[in-house]
Parts: structure tokens; sequence; C-alpha cells
């Protein structure tokens, strides 16, 4: 009978362990992405993506669609290349879409704004391995005060 | 006469200190042979030294003719389920209930079902008298019945060998009585080989077929108890009559006190 | 020359003390181990070393993450990114305070008790008993709490972060009135599984590895005296508590350090 108990109270502490895990998994970690989803990566040029890292988020209008995959420099022109993994959910982008590096906050982490273009006739839809032409960089602290106080000056 | 345990020439040190200088033995098969001597002279050591848990610096003991020391682990472990022992503490396992300690041995190494389980372990209980004890926790029992519950786990197995640490030690006269009376019983009965460590003099007499005293690291007599009781040896008489002072000094070995008080100088 | 002689000695004897405890070790859960015979042994253990720290590992998880959600909105107000609160109860419990204290709370609870019953098993003849039964104390003291142990760590340091992480809630969201949508929404977006809670995980597993062996051998090599016991179990908690707080920069560095 002693060892009965010691059994079920095991059997408890091990239930109790899953449900911590599983709360964990469920409720605190990002699922939306992590490897089960599957996805097509597109890859953008920027001039400058200031403080982007690799898995920052790709959002469609605050809603996250993708990740940064890795971020590399072109051997070419020494641009920086962006490629990010995007859910196969979304595959309708056409190619006229373009893309910002953009702040969340002031203080915030900078993400990947994408910005599905129009739908015209004759325009193909992104595919995986495109590159998006149409890039904007992200804002640099230091250039904005520098513009302004270049344009006070004036 | 056979003997089931025969030791030649051993020699054993434990950090430095020589505990046994040439020492030889023989424990004769069916006899209950006592080993006696003052304490801290490690008689449980050789205990150990039998059961193979130390090994000899040199010499040889050997079970059946078959050397311990040199044995591979694995043949240890079947010849160790030949011998038991009795261990001064009892060594009963605290977590789990008298019937439970006895239990361990047969369920360890044999596969016999829970209900013959029960039975074995209801008949060693009863032969010690402890069948009603056997809900029991170790904790419970008094230092008596402790002792007389390891007794029965050690004979769980039917060995064929028992070692007894210091059976008598710290008992009241009547539990003593009790545990002579067993010993002799067990040994008559199931035709035990038994060795007996203790330095209970009056009680070993009469249970002994044979005895050894060791002092100073060696056996200083030997012989049956009629034998030990004639001998002419001084240090023999010391130890069996209890006397305060004699070839085994009332001092642990020190400078002269007259000059460890005054000084060096006077 | 004294001094280098004493050196040598102290090496000497370290060494051969770790030498003993690898034996140990070896021989309790690589030589042939017996799983299957184990398993009930194992239940048991994990009760006293798993289910018995439960209330101490639950209460200070929530204590926890009490504090780091008070002292972590202090700061985050400041700059008006209270809703990172989420993020950083959960990254600091997942990567680092579960782990870890849940290992310094196990080393005091349950490493100090399995030293002290190893060691007094021993003192009491128990384990020459096992041996002279011809059943190795090895085989049958010694692998099912290492076991026990092992499984019951990173267990326990779960529980710990996902009690941390609904006290920092409590406290936070509760209390302190951040939104509770922005609370599990930015920890969803920061956490990553793999990054952070595997390698939680794991760090908590070494942990374990390195207590209870620290523990079992402690014991296992004590004198049999109660000084000897009481010096063993000063010297598991001791020693398992530096242990884990060096290995724990040891693989955050090997963990996050190189991105």
């Amino acid at each position: 009978m002693n060892s009965r108990k010691a059994e079920i109270l095991v059997g408890g502490f091990v239930v109790l362990a899953f449900a911590a895990g599983l709360m964990l998994a469920l409720k605190v970690v990002n699922q939306n992405m992590a490897g089960q989803a599957e996805t097509y990566t597109l890859n953008a040029k920027f001039d400058n993506i200031g403080g982007l890292k690799v898995r920052s988020a790709v959002k469609v209008g605050g809603v996250t669609v993708g990740r940064v995959d890795s971020i590399t420099l072109s051997p070419k022109d020494f641009t920086p290349v962006v490629s990010m993994s995007i859910s196969k959910e979304y595959d309708k982008f056409p190619e006229t879409s373009s893309v910002s590096i953009l702040t969340s906050g002031l203080l915030g982490e900078q993400y990947v704004g994408f910005q599905p273009g129009f739908e015209i006739e004759g325009i193909e839809n992104l595919s995986d391995g495109d590159f998006i032409e149409d890039t904007k960089s992200a804002l640099v602290l230091e250039d904005l005060i520098g513009q302004f106080l270049f344009s006070k000056g004036q | 006469m056979e003997n089931l345990i025969e030791i030649d020439n051993l020699s054993f040190s434990r950090s430095g200190r020589l505990i046994y200088d040439d020492i030889s033995l023989r424990i004769q098969k069916g006899k209950t042979t006592a080993i006696m001597g003052p304490s801290g002279i490690g008689k449980t050591t050789m205990l150990r030294l039998m059961g193979g848990q130390l090994t000899p610096d040199s010499g040889d003991i050997r079970f059946k003719g078959e050397s311990i020391p040199q044995m591979r682990r694995k043949r240890l472990f079947e010849v160790r389920r030949q011998m038991s022992m009795l261990f001064q503490s009892g060594a009963m396992f605290t977590d789990m209930t008298v019937y439970d300690n006895i239990a361990f041995p047969l369920r360890e190494h044999t596969s016999l079902s829970e209900d013959l389980i029960k039975t074995v372990v209801q008949l060693k209980l009863q032969a010690v008298g402890l069948r009603g004890a056997a809900h029991l926790m170790p904790a419970e029992l008094s230092g008596g019945m402790a002792r007389r519950a390891a007794l029965a786990r050690a004979i769980a197995l039917d060995p064929e060998l028992i070692m007894y640490d210091e059976p008598f030690a710290g008992q009241d006269p009547i539990s003593m009585g009790v545990l002579v009376k067993l010993i002799k019983a067990l040994n008559d009965a199931l035709k035990l080989t038994s060795v007996v460590v203790t330095h209970d003099v009056t009680e070993v007499l009469t249970i002994a077929d044979y005895i050894y005293i060791l002092a100073e690291k060696k056996v200083i007599g030997s012989g049956t108890p009629e034998e030990i009781k004639n001998s002419d040896s001084p240090l023999v008489q010391q130890f069996l009559q209890g006397l305060a002072d004699g070839p085994v000094p009332f001092h642990y070995p020190a400078g002269d006190i007259k000059q460890a008080l005054l000084g060096s100088n006077s | 020359m004294n001094w280098l002689a004493g050196i040598g000695a102290v090496t000497i004897g370290k060494l051969s003390s770790f030498g003993r405890a690898t034996l140990m070790l070896f021989g309790a859960i690589i030589a042939k181990p017996q799983f299957i015979k184990n398993v009930p042994l194992t239940i048991k253990q994990i009760y006293a070393v798993g289910v018995q720290s439960l209330l101490i590992i639950v209460v200070s998880g929530l204590f926890i993450g009490m504090v780091m959600a008070l002292q972590g909105y202090t700061i985050l107000v400041g700059y008006g990114a209270e809703g990172s609160l989420g993020p950083m109860v959960a990254l600091s419990l997942l990567r680092e305070l579960g782990p870890v204290v849940t290992a310094l709370l196990f080393a005091g609870r349950a490493g100090s008790a399995l030293t002290a019953e190893i060691g007094l098993m021993k003192a009491t003849e128990q384990l020459s008993s096992l041996e002279m039964m011809a059943v190795d104390p090895l085989r049958r003291i010694i692998a099912p709490r290492f076991w026990a142990g092992m499984i019951s760590m990173p267990m326990l340091a779960l529980i710990f972060s996902a009690v941390g992480i609904l006290g920092g809630h409590v406290v936070g969201v509760d209390w302190l009135g951040v939104d509770s949508g922005s609370y599990w929404s930015i920890m969803q977006s920061t956490v990553d599984w793999d990054k952070d809670v595997v390698n939680g995980i794991i760090k908590s597993a070494v942990f374990a590895f390195v207590i209870v062996w620290i523990a079992t051998y402690k014991g296992y090599d004590s004198i049999p005296t109660s000084e000897g016991i009481s010096k063993a179990t000063t010297e598991t908690v001791v020693y398992s508590s530096l242990a884990v707080l060096g290995l724990d920069f040891v693989l955050t560095a090997l963990m996050f350090g190189i991105e």
C-alpha cells in the first residue's frame, strides 16, 4: 500500500510536469513558425538593415507571416541580403509587393514589414527563391538626427 | 575433518597500520568456531576478509578450496550466496518492514512466487520467534529483536556459513541467552558452519566447538573450550579472566608519566 | 619543499577521489544496467527526490516569478515598454532561473538527503550487508537514485518556469495592470521552443547529472561516523551549488553566447 501511494504521487508529478511543458508549448512559445508549417523563401536586398536580426518577424499589416532566416552580405555589391521564410499559407503575394524594415515602438525590436502589391493582369505571384525588388531600408536614428540638424542649418 | 575455510599466512594492514601478521586459521565444516580477542584488534576485519569485502596484503583465504581474494567479482557474488553475515547492528534495511527485509534475499536471488516467499519468511521468523513482528519497521524493534530479525534474514537463503559479528555485544542477559540458544539451535538443526566473532567469554565457551584467540596481530591461543580454559599462556588467561593489567597492558603505549608531567629537565 | 609536497598530496587526493567517483558511476549505471528490475525502485526514488521537492519548487517558482514581474515592471515602465514584461519574465525563467534555481534548491533539498541517506546506510552496515547478500549496492542503491534525479530535475525545472510565468502574470497583469494579451502575445513572439525551452531542459539535465553524481558519491564515500556524514552532506551542497553555477556559465556561453 505504501508503494502504491508513491506510485500515484509520482504519476501526479509526471502529469504536472507534462502540464507545465504543455503550458509552455501552447501559451509561452511561438508556435506559428516553429517548423510545423511549411514555408517558402523570399529574398530582399536592403541598403541598410539597421538592427534586424535572424528570427525577426515578417509582418503583413501586423500579422506575422514569416521569419528572417538569414542575413548575408551580397559578395557583388556589398549590400545586405535578407532571406525570409514565409508560411505556405500566404503564397499569393504579387511581385509588386514591397518590404521595409520597421521598428515596433520607439525602442522595440525591428521587423520586416511586408506590403503586398496590387494584383494586376500579367503580374505573377512571388514564389520560392524570388527577390523582392521594392525595398525600404531601416531608419537609422543617427541619420535622421543628421538630416534634422542639416535641415535646421539651412 | 573437512575445512570450509582455510586461511594461510594472512597479513593485512589498513592505513599503514598492520592488523594481522602472518595468521593461519581453519574453520571446520559443520562446527561453530569462535574468534575472540580484545576490542580493537580487527575481529570484524577478519569476517570482512572471509567475505571478500577486503583483500589481504599477502596470504590466502580459501572457501571450499577456492581462493577468495583471487576470485572475479561475478564468482565472488556467487560464492557469497552460500555465506551470510550477521552484522553487529543487524543492518536491517530501514526503509522496509521486517517481512520485506527477510523476503529481500529471496526476491533478489530466487524466482519463487510471492506465496512461497511468504511461507519461507514466516518459517524463518517463527524460528527466531518474531512471526508476530513481521509488519513492524526495523526502527520499532528493540536491539535484541533487531538482531534476531537480522538472523532470520541471514538464514533466509539457507547458507552454509554464517558469520556472526559480535552477536552478544550490548545485549541484556535475556536476549543474550536467546541468541546463544538460537545460534546453537541453528547450527545443530541446519548443519551450518558458524564463525562467531566476540569478546564475551562465557557465552562463547558454551557454544563454540573450537576457539581462536587473537591479540597483538597474531593467534595467541587456539583449541577446544577445554583446552583454552586450561591454557597456560598468560595472555590467554588474562583475556579469559578479564584482568585489567597483564601481557596486554592497561596503558596505551606512552612515554614515562614522570617525564610527561614534570618536563624533561627534572 | 613542504608546500610543494602539500600541493602534490592535495592533487593526488582529488584525482583519486575523482577516479573513485567515476568508477562508482560506471559501476552503477553503465556496467550491466538493470532497467526493468530497477523501475519500481526508481519510482520510489522519484517520489523521494522529485515529489517531495515539489512544494519548495512550486513556492519558490511562484515567488521568483512575482518578484521578476515587480522588478521588471518598475524598470520597463520607465521606457514605456511594460508590454515586454512577459518575454522578460519568461526568458529569464526558461533560460536561467528555472534550471539554476531549481538545481540549487534540488541540491539543498534532495542532494543533501541523498548523501545523508547513503552515508547512514554505510554507517549502519546496510551497504556491506547488501554486498554480503551478493547484491551490488551500486546497482541496488546508487543507480535508482541516480536515474530518479536525472528524471525529476528537468521536470521540476519545467514546473518551476511554468509556475513562475503564472506568478509573473499574477503580479504584472492582475496587480500592476499590464495588458494580459500583450503579456502572452509578446512572450509568444519572443520565446522559442528549441532555443529557450529545450536549452533550459538540457541545462537542468546536466545540472541533475552533476548534483546526483556528487550527492551519491559523497554519501557512498563518506566516513561512516556522524561527523563524516555531516561533512559529506555539507560538501554535497557546497560542491554541487558551485558546480551548478560554474557549469551554468559554460552552458550559457555555449548555447547563447555565439549567435
